[in-house]
């Protein structure tokens, strides 16, 4: 079995969602839990961080668009960092840059939450 | 005399055939199956992520809507038939279950997509994306394929 992780930490009052390994239609309900836990203690503020992931598929870029409307609805929003080309390239064929924010790394991505 | 076509070295098509549960668990092998056959043949990194992210797109629409709960769990299965051609690779990923209607199938929308919160329908949106063809051949109930054609030559661009 490939391995896939959740990491999660905080930084001030945004959440830091790590997502490492493979993110297909078999892990991708790991990921959901993560983000339903924090919609649950009401941190909407959430940077998704793809640091160490290597594949998405449509399942998991499904659970993003499963989120967010909640998620905006309630002040806040997913950033998103840390794509290698191969991943970013997956989420440019579905339009994501034009409904999400994408940042280089972690702090440019909590950055863009303290400049709204 | 001898001709053109009888100099050419001739190179063998070979097929590689796997059939296993219809379950997201299997996802993982099923890439790594294809990844061996297409980094033998010469596909580059790049490309072997698209043929297998098109193979797992596939697969997963097979897992989450080709079979009724109340078919035998031994008959839901996927069988994927990966055939080696000197210019290409030709994947044939197969069901036994309900079929549906391609031309129904419309390409997502994105911003439609975040108002309704839906998800899935994306498979065949990004195997057309990741693939130079995309074939359908469905006969429900008895075998649906989908076939996924990349050739070594292209840049994967259409």
């Amino acid at each position: 079995m490939e391995k896939f992780e959740v990491i999660y930490s905080q930084e001030e009052d945004v959440a830091i969602v790590n997502i490492r390994g493979f993110l297909d239609a078999h892990t991708a309900p790991l990921f959901e839990q993560e983000l339903q836990k924090r919609v649950d203690e009401k941190k909407f503020k959430i940077v998704v961080d793809l640091e160490g992931l290597q594949y998405i598929s449509s399942a998991g870029l499904g659970v993003f668009m499963g989120f967010i409307e909640e998620i905006r609805g309630n002040g806040g929003d997913i950033k998103i960092c840390g794509a290698t080309p191969k991943v970013y390239r997956v989420f440019d064929l579905l339009g994501f840059p034009n409904l999400f924010e994408f940042a280089e790394n972690r702090m440019e991505a909590v950055v863009k939450f303290n400049n709204q | 005399m001898t001709t053109q076509a009888s100099r050419k070295p001739r190179r063998k098509s070979k097929t590689f055939k796997v059939t296993l549960p219809s379950d997201t668990a299997n996802l993982d092998i099923i890439r790594k199956f294809v990844n061996g056959i297409t980094e033998n043949m010469g596909f580059s990194d790049e490309e072997i992520y698209k043929i297998e992210l098109a193979v797992d797109e596939a697969c997963a629409n097979i897992v989450n809507h080709a079979y009724k709960n109340d078919s035998p769990p031994a008959s839901r299965v996927i069988d994927v038939s990966v055939r080696t051609r000197p210019d290409r690779v030709e994947i044939v990923i197969a069901d036994h279950g309900a079929g549906f209607d391609p031309q129904k199938v419309q390409n997502p929308k994105m911003q439609e997509y975040l108002k309704k919160m839906k998800r899935g329908g994306l498979g065949i949106f990004l195997m057309q994306k990741m693939m130079d063809e995309v074939k359908f051949r469905i006969k429900p109930g008895v075998r649906n394929e989908v076939k996924l054609i990349k050739y070594l030559t292209r840049d994967g661009k259409r």
